[in-house]
């Protein structure tokens, strides 16, 4: 399981990265982490003519604040670091929550959450958190830049938005707000195994305890991550409890295209999305009420 | 019987091998560099069945760094199918027919990833391109995959000549089923499917050849795990002697079976193209390759019925079954007839009627892995004694204990022809009170009686399994072992068997060590190198330690007696007046009077003087054992699961092993052996699977798909053992190697259904293996 | 397809290495047939087993999915270079043999790198913390049960 040969280049800068995935287009990759990208070059299912190295790139890591209450993080951030970094846990809990469960700390250590996302995989946990939390995806390509609304990034299985010419350079999300909570669930075989499904929910609520806001997004429920907005919105304006929670939960499993697979039926991750919804609308409940 | 137990023998000694392996300083295949190596890499059939209209390499040859590329034409006379390496056993009425793979397909493909052409490159990269190059055209035929629509003539045939695809049919009884049949109080009848999966050992396979064209000499290194076996086979294949031959089986990533399957084409063809191109060549199979290229385990459909008194004995048990042998069967019946035999278990069943079809299939080769079958036939009678524990009312664990062997009936004979050819004959066992130690354990009574319903309040579903089973091990035919003291007062132990990890290097030197009374770490070891020993059979079954063990241990006694008697001389006193320890030799009573036993060892071996007639120089022996019949093993496991009803997801909550092997040579190197069989155990029961669709692609040929289990998976397992020797060797010991895995499949069906309720709910757990979606789709009904 | 080669220096268990390489060279057969450094093994180059890990620039890595060339200006610590020396083991290797650790060897490599680094952040481990840490390793031999027991062994050992 060798790879088919390449030309590699490592970048030293971000225009000569632009200039060369310019120049050559899908016939070029850029080599972050790797830990998606390289089993497909050894497999030969993917056979880049060029491998763009951008792991020189510093400017790329990292997590800086953007506008309001948002934050931005660099397109060649490690999840290891992301992992690590405290207020990456109090600001993004659902990203803190979900990283233990994608794959192992060895990938964690190389693979990044560009990376991740740009390979746009629909049972990957975080482009289901991008989108469960709107964020936004910035692309830059040498003749431009532009920012991509999550809901618009991820086309198809192992397809996004971004032009042939074009590198994801950072995430923008906002950061959770007050009287708010959050929760990742997913069910996988194993421990680090992709997703049969998951679920990430957040819930804010007002000042009298009752859901100003709810959002439900989903890995592996169809070809893309899937924002749930009808079961999210159900919940607007009302106190929630049980009722509310299984009404939601029933609307989610008819949102849903689960497109299944050897390791489970559709009909069977249509049940657990459902099931992962009330646990994780429950437990997102609780925290903004803790929170509150 | 005279078991020598002291010091060494029956301690948790350290392994001797473990330094090298540590430090990265151990020589596995893929370590293996020789100057000017060329690399090979083999162009696999990517569909299950077709006719080869052709087959074009020369866009291949032509590619800069491609040395050359051979397909079944250009092996000439040297294709030729494989030999039959376990023939039929003699059993009335057998249907046999022997296909045997062949080096590189010729005419037609039967499974996915058969070899069509080799590669030889300067780069194992270079020459997987090249595999690229070679044009390949084939007729798809219909791909046979289902077992019983195999048995039509519509199906098709893997092979032409083999009506229905029987590859086997196989019946064997005991008593009269029919008769007890008719006098049962109770007949239980189900379809049973248990599936088996790939070995996936972490390292796997590879070949590398160099023929040395002036020496006239052959090398082979193999990770095989029947080095002699291949050695003589190879040699006459190659037209060579078996002398011009060597074969070493280096440090080895895991066996588990599939890599004593022998004269797989690789094998075959490697040694002759490094012949052909008198250049080394160097061949690793990769992952991908190993879940086509190497043998592995499938599935078996049973139909089967158990008769019952009222009280819950078994009045006989009825069995057919089908039983998927993959496109070619080198390895005869080995795997379907320890299913057949396997189900009797520990029990007294007096009438027996089993009768199987063996199916060949476009798939690939199946031949033993850890368990070899066993599982297949454990899980039916298990799941059947549950089926009968809750029909008539009785505890599971009660209505086993009532129908267990009596300590004094053995040796049990069960009459049937067992995997060694001989009526499986149960040497002895003594299973009650293994099945109370592991209730004990679990805390089965207390567990049911109060922890089980106080968690139901709570909402859990925990449930309590348990399953027993024996294990026939230690087979014939023989194994040998040289031992012989050097002049440095070390010890030097070979013996014909390759090792993959059970700690031969050590367990060897234990036995030995007390014998000639120096360090275990005095003694080396040297398995797997035909140069080394030239007899032997191979590791499998769970032999080794039973089999290579004794005949090391004659070995070792055989060289006591000449250190003995040469001392006697020496000293010029009474052999019974000398004592060996410390390295050396000396008079009981009387300090000072003792000599090195490198010393001896000089001594025996003159440069003056002679050695009388009758006599041999030095202190060596070589023996030989062959046990008469296999030494059976048993054993109880029990485990407390919780189930999530929601998702059925799982964990295991405490898992306990009792088991008896006769005497323990090493317990820390058992509790290994053990610990690791539970694993696979628990990957065949929740989940390992080979999905294949219905033209015969694997569709998860990948270890992110064929899902080992990790140490989140595994339990912690508690282990305890019970003593009943083995009087068929003079050790007294049984093999180990496979027992942890036979009775997972069971157990987990067991406590899954109790910590759902669902005997009560009418749902049974019948197949193997289970998964959360699984159990989802079986539990429909409920929702 | 074309390939290229590239000029790289790396330092390996300490000692500097410069080598010309083939893009397209995994790092495993890098550091096994380039520098003869045998010990790291390979089990499935696509991520999953981690028989390959080794430490880049003190982080454990899978070798399989990472370039020779990719290496360049960097530090890389194998299996050869965790014993302080040939007389001594590191602890987490003297506590695998003690606890019987390894069968077959052929895992242990991988899991020797990945729990040194492991142990050093996080010296009090739980038994299911070390069990969260090496199952992105895996091993078909022992059903983890002792090697479990040897991490623990070895970070006793290590807070003296």
């Amino acid at each position: 399981m060798k790879p088919a040969p390449f030309q590699y280049v490592a970048a030293r800068t971000i225009e000569q990265a632009l200039q060369l995935k310019a120049e050559y287009g899908d016939e070029a990759r850029f080599l972050a982490g790797g830990q998606s990208l390289v089993p497909t070059m050894n497999f030969r299912l993917t056979q880049p003519a060029i491998l763009i190295d951008i792991n020189l790139l510093a400017e790329l890591a990292g997590v800086k604040n953007g506008a309001g209450d948002r934050v931005r993080i660099g397109a060649l951030t490690r999840y290891r670091n992301l992992e690590r970094d405290p207020a990456t846990a109090r600001r993004l809990p659902l990203i803190h929550e979900a990283l233990p469960h994608v794959a192992h700390p060895q990938i964690r250590n190389r693979g990044t959450i560009g990376g991740n996302l740009a390979h746009a995989d629909p049972a990957s946990e975080m482009p289901a958190i991008v989108v469960a939390l709107a964020g936004r995806l910035h692309a830059r390509s040498k003749t431009g830049e532009r920012w991509i609304d999550a809901a618009d990034f991820f086309v198809g299985a192992l397809s996004t938005a971004l032009a042939p010419d074009e590198m994801l350079v950072e995430v923008e999300l906002p950061t959770a707000p007050a009287r708010s909570g959050a929760c990742f669930m997913e069910v996988s075989r194993r421990r680090g195994d992709f997703a049969i499904v998951g679920v990430a929910a957040t819930v804010r609520l007002d000042g009298e305890g009752r859901c100003a806001d709810a959002r439900i997004g989903l890995c592996n429920a169809g070809e893309v991550p899937v924002l749930a907005a009808e079961a999210g919105k159900s919940l607007a304006g009302r106190k929630i409890g049980a009722p509310e929670i299984k009404e939601a939960a029933a609307l989610v499993q008819g949102a849903i295209d689960p497109g299944g697979s050897i390791h489970a039926s559709k009909e069977f991750q249509r049940h657990i999305a459902g099931v992962l919804t009330a646990r994780a609308l429950a437990a997102a409940c609780q925290r903004a009420e803790q929170a509150a | 019987m005279n078991v020598v137990a002291t010091k060494k023998f029956g301690a948790p000694i350290r392994r001797n091998e473990d330094a090298r392996l540590l430090t990265g300083q151990a020589l596995f295949i893929d370590d293996v560099e020789l100057p000017g190596m060329l690399y090979a890499a083999f162009l696999r059939s990517n569909v299950a069945h077709a006719r080869i209209r052709s087959i074009v390499a020369s866009a291949a040859r032509a590619r800069d760094g491609v040395v050359a590329v051979y397909t079944a034409e250009d092996l000439g006379d040297y294709w030729a199918p494989g030999p039959l390496l376990v023939p039929p056993p003699p059993i009335a009425d057998i249907v046999f027919n022997a296909r045997t793979q062949v080096p590189l397909a010729k005419g037609k493909v039967r499974h996915v990833g058969e070899p069509l052409a080799v590669v030889l490159a300067e780069s194992r990269y270079l020459a997987e391109d090249a595999l690229g190059d070679i044009a390949v055209e084939l007729d798809p035929l219909p791909a046979i995959v289902d077992l019983e629509s195999a048995q039509t003539e519509a199906a098709g045939r893997v092979h032409e000549d083999v009506r229905g695809n029987v590859a086997a049919h196989v019946r064997q009884s005991r008593g009269n089923y029919a008769a007890a049949r008719a006098r049962a109080a109770h007949v239980i009848a189900r379809r049973f499917l248990y599936d088996h999966g790939a070995s996936s050992p972490i390292e796997t396979r590879g070949v590398v050849a160099s023929w040395d064209a002036r020496a006239n000499q052959l090398s082979i290194w193999d990770t095989t795990q029947a080095p002699v076996f291949l050695r003589n086979g190879l040699a006459a294949m190659l037209g060579l002697s078996e002398r011009q031959v060597r074969v070493v089986a280096p440090f080895v990533g895991g066996g588990f079976g599939p890599k004593i399957m022998l004269f797989y084409p690789e094998e075959v063809v490697i040694p002759w193209a490094a012949m052909k191109l008198n250049r080394p060549v160097k061949w690793i199979e990769d992952r991908l390759e190993h879940f086509f290229a190497t043998t592995q385990e499938r599935g078996q459909t049973h139909d089967a019925e158990i008769a019952l008194a009222a009280d819950g004995r078994i009045l006989g048990v009825k069995d057919v079954f089908l039983h998927d042998t993959g496109a070619y069967n080198p390895y005869g019946l080995t795997v379907p007839i320890n299913s057949q035999c396997t189900l009797l278990g520990p029990y007294v069943i007096p009438n027996y009627d089993s009768a199987f079809t063996a199916i060949f299939t476009n798939k690939p080769i199946v031949t033993p892995f850890r368990g070899a079958g066993r599982q297949h036939g454990v899980f039916v009678i298990e799941r059947l004694l549950d089926l009968a524990a809750h029909e008539l009312r009785i505890d599971r664990a009660e209505i086993r204990r009532r129908n267990l062997i009596p300590p004094d009936a053995f040796p049990y004979n069960n009459e049937i022809i067992y995997q060694d050819f001989a009526p499986l004959s149960y040497d002895s066992g003594n299973y009650e009170p293994i099945l109370d130690k592991a209730l004990e354990m679990i805390g089965y009574d207390r567990f049911l009686a109060e922890e089980q319903p106080r968690l139901r309040a709570q909402g859990r579903h925990v449930g309590v399994g348990i399953a027993c089973y024996v294990e026939g091990t230690g087979i014939g035919p023989y194994e040998g072992a040289k031992v012989q003291v050097q002049a440095n007062g070390k010890v030097s132990v070979a013996t014909g068997i390759g090792t993959q990890g059970q700690g031969h290097f050590t367990v060897f030197a234990q036995i030995v060590a007390d014998q000639l009374g120096v360090e275990v770490t005095d003694v080396d070891v040297a398995t797997g190198d035909t140069d080394q020993f030239y007899w032997g059979a191979g590791t499998f079954a769970s032999r080794g330690a039973v089999v290579a063990g004794n005949a090391v241990n004659e070995a070792g006694k055989a060289v006591r007696q000449k250190i003995l008697k040469l001392a006697a001389e020496h000293f010029e006193c009474a052999e019974e007046d000398l004592e060996i320890a410390d390295g050396q030799v000396s008079v009981v009573g009387i300090p000072g009077q003792a000599v090195k036993l490198g010393a001896l060892a000089l001594k025996a071996n003159p440069m003056r003087g002679a050695v009388k007639p009758g006599t041999e120089p030095g202190l060596e022996s070589t023996q030989y054992f062959g046990p008469p019949s296999g030494a059976t093993a048993s054993g109880v496991h029990a485990m407390i699961v919780e189930v999530d009803p929601q998702t059925f997801t799982l964990e295991v909550l405490k898992y306990v092993v009792v088991h008896d092997c006769g005497t323990v040579i090493n317990p820390l190197i058992l509790a290994g052996q053990i610990h690791g069989g539970v694993a696979q155990g628990v990957g065949n029961a929740f989940y390992e699977q080979l999905v294949f669709d219905e033209e015969g692609q694997l569709l998860n040929a990948s270890l992110a798909d064929y899902l080992l289990p990790t140490a989140l998976e595994v339990p912690h397992m508690e282990v305890a053992h019970t003593v009943t020797a083995s009087p068929l060797n003079p050790l007294g010991i049984k093999g180990a190697g496979e027992a942890g895995a036979i009775p997972v499949g069971p157990l987990f069906a067991q406590a899954i259904e109790d910590a759902l309720g669902l005997p009560e709910r009418k749902i049974e757990l019948n197949e193997i293996p289970l998964s959360p979606g699984r159990l989802f789709e079986l539990t429909a009904r409920l929702r | 397809m074309t390939t290229d080669t590239h000029d790289i220096t790396v330092t390996v268990n300490g000692t500097p290495y410069r080598r010309q390489v083939e893009a397209r060279l995994l790092l495993s057969d890098f550091l096994r047939h380039d520098l003869l450094l045998a010990g790291t093994h390979v089990g499935c180059e696509h991520g999953v087993c981690g028989a390959c890990t080794v430490l880049f620039d003190g982080a454990p890595v899978r070798s399989c999915l990472m370039f020779a060339a990719q290496v360049d200006g960097h530090a890389i610590t194998t299996v050869e270079g965790l014993a302080p020396d040939r007389e001594h083991l590191h602890p987490l290797q003297q506590a695998m043999r003690d606890c019987h650790g390894l069968q077959c060897g052929y895992c242990t490599p991988g899991i020797l790198m990945t729990m040194k680094v492991f142990l050093d952040e996080m010296p009090a481990p739980s038994e299911t913390q070390i069990r969260e840490a090496l199952s992105g390793n895996l091993c078909r031999c022992t059903g983890y049960q002792h090697i479990v027991e040897a991490v623990q062994l070895a970070a006793e050992r290590l807070r003296g």
